[in-house]
């Protein structure tokens, strides 16, 4: 497991100050994160704290208001078109609802980001996406089928395939067993280790699953929801490994993190912002 | 309660409170209309940078010229052979009553190439292929099947919009040919074979009045009316938002705005082409 305390060495993916904002509603504001290389970090929070709105800034898919997103000493914000395509074939990105193109088959989808790149053959692009479907524990005959016929934990492990076909640096786990049975989150999170333990890979997950944050973490950040907070407070509430977790002073990330539903419904009830 | 002298200057600020309401209800939707024309144009100018820059790979083109050329054929080709025949029931009458029923070829074909051939294709393309490309794109949007694009260091505007783009502009051309041909054989049908009208004169007239020059414009046109058809509709389902009913939202707006564009596009088009006419052809042959 990675220390957490030891920052010393250059952080791959630094984040500075960062707020994000939808017109006039903030979601996120003056965070400051740094992801050292080959950490797994899992992003918990309440649902609306904005941890998929941070996981998508990570990639340049939506730009700040204010601060700086550093990957590699790469500023993501202010790379030029070609500069930020080049950057983004180092991250995968396995997004909530797997985002699979309906329009091609299993086998397509899975090829598509090694075609994008080029110069590989047909027969290798054959060869790794037969690799990486096996690794995922699909069977061969999924290759021809279309995104609709498969069940929602198949999609969720076709786009991890295809998320890792280009052997990424980084990869980000947009809630990747939100709406699995137990068994088939088990599955996923079963993945995602086996994953980092094969490549050195920097791993973010976004999720809700305590169990899964358990199993795959070294390290967990949890957010609050801005509109929550009083003036000042940090948005960031609790920064530290799984164990510390359990052992938070935090009333609100022991609420989360023990799912202490009825103190915290009393809270909504009374809190507008809810 | 307020004093007599209070009143008047009460009701004075509610006036004043409405006038203000009113302008800046005014001002709200002029900045929204404005920042939306803004991002249009951002996004015709990404598209056209892209068209300069690096054309699509053939097998993404392909199948959008399939489904915007093949897939459209028959549907362009019965709506204009019925255009045709209802010019003919139409026109039969007023032009019998003046003896001219010879020149109904001449009506009914001068204004298929120039006019009703054009805009018919590109309605129908507005409505079978503008609005399933809105809601294919807005779906795409919305189960962020853009995004995945994007991440996987891909632009959806080269990959997406401009095969889209160049395939209603290559396309029109030919289903515009298509509605000419079918709405002229359409209306001879119905002149000759039904109404009885000489067929020698009635090809004669068709051939005096409608000249090369009518089928070109007329062919012309289509090509705007393509290229705009396009740009509505990706750009509709490129930003939508919000769902099922976001792509809903996409697929009827792309279709109002397409056909308000061509509408207008026709407009301008149809004045610059008449000016054209007269200024290459002074002597040209009048209809009446």
């Amino acid at each position: 497991m990675i220390d957490i305390v030891n920052t010393t060495e250059q952080p791959l993916i630094r984040v500075e100050k960062l707020t994000i904002r939808f017109g006039h509603q903030t979601v996120l504001k003056n965070i400051d994160l740094s992801i050292p290389d080959g950490q797994t970090l899992a992003l918990i929070g309440e649902s609306g704290c904005g941890k998929s709105v941070l996981i998508k800034t990570l990639v340049g898919l939506l730009d700040p208001v204010k601060g700086t997103v550093e990957f590699d000493g790469h500023n993501m914000h202010t790379l030029r078109e070609k500069e930020l395509a080049v950057v983004r074939q180092r991250f995968g990105f396995v997004f909530q609802n797997a985002a699979l193109f309906d329009s091609m088959t299993v086998g397509q989808n899975v090829a598509f980001p090694l075609e994008q790149l080029g110069g590989f053959s047909r027969s290798e692009v054959r060869e790794q996406v037969m690799e990486r479907l096996h690794e995922v524990g699909l069977p061969k005959n999924v290759i021809t089928k279309s995104p609709a016929e498969l069940s929602g934990g198949m999609r969720k492990r076709v786009a991890v395939a295809r998320a890792l076909i280009v052997n990424p640096e980084v990869l980000l786990y947009d809630e990747p067993t939100t709406g699995l049975d137990p068994v088939m989150s088990d599955v996923i999170n079963e993945l995602i280790i086996r994953t980092r333990r094969r490549t050195p890979v920097t791993s973010i997950v976004v999720t809700h699953d305590m169990h899964t944050v358990r199993r795959v973490a070294d390290r967990v950040v949890m957010l609050s929801p801005y509109p929550r907070l009083a003036a000042g407070q940090p948005q960031i509430l609790f920064d530290g490994t799984p164990e510390q977790l359990g052992q938070t002073s935090d009333r609100r990330v022991r609420q989360f993190v023990n799912g202490e539903a009825g103190e915290r419904l009393l809270e909504l009830a009374g809190d507008p912002n809810s | 309660m307020a004093s007599p002298s209070a009143l008047p200057s009460t009701r004075w600020n509610q006036i004043l409170e409405s006038s203000f309401s009113w302008i800046a209800d005014l001002g709200e939707t002029v900045h929204d209309a404005l920042i939306s024309l803004g991002a249009f144009t951002v996004f015709a100018g990404r598209l056209f940078r892209w068209l300069l820059v690096s054309l699509p790979r053939w097998d993404t083109l392909m199948p959008n010229l399939y489904q915007v050329g093949v897939r459209s054929l028959p549907v362009v080709a019965l709506t204009g052979t019925f255009i045709g025949m209802v010019l003919s029931v139409q026109s039969y009458a007023q032009f019998r009553q003046l003896g001219l029923e010879t020149r109904l070829g001449a009506v009914i074909n001068l204004s298929l190439v120039r006019e009703l051939g054009p805009v018919l294709a590109a309605t129908m393309l507005a409505g079978r292929v503008g609005s399933a490309m809105a809601a294919e794109l807005g779906t795409m949007r919305v189960t962020e099947q853009i995004d995945a694009l994007s991440v996987m260091g891909v632009n959806p505007i080269k990959y997406l919009v401009v095969p889209r783009f160049l395939a209603c502009f290559f396309m029109i051309p030919i289903l515009t040919i298509m509605a000419d041909f079918m709405g002229v054989c359409g209306g001879f049908f119905y002149s000759v074979i039904i109404l009885g009208i000489d067929s020698f004169h009635y090809l004669e007239n068709s051939a005096v009045f409608v000249t090369g020059f009518d089928l070109l414009s007329g062919i012309a046109k289509s090509i705007f009316f393509g290229g705009a058809i396009a740009l509505v509709s990706c750009y509709q389902g490129f930003n939508s938002e919000g769902g099922a009913e976001g792509v809903g939202k996409a697929a009827t707006s792309s279709f109002v705005y397409s056909f308000v564009s061509i509408l207008v596009l026709d407009l301008f088009l149809g004045i610059v082409i008449q000016n054209l006419q007269e200024f290459l052809y002074p002597g040209a042959a009048k209809l009446l």
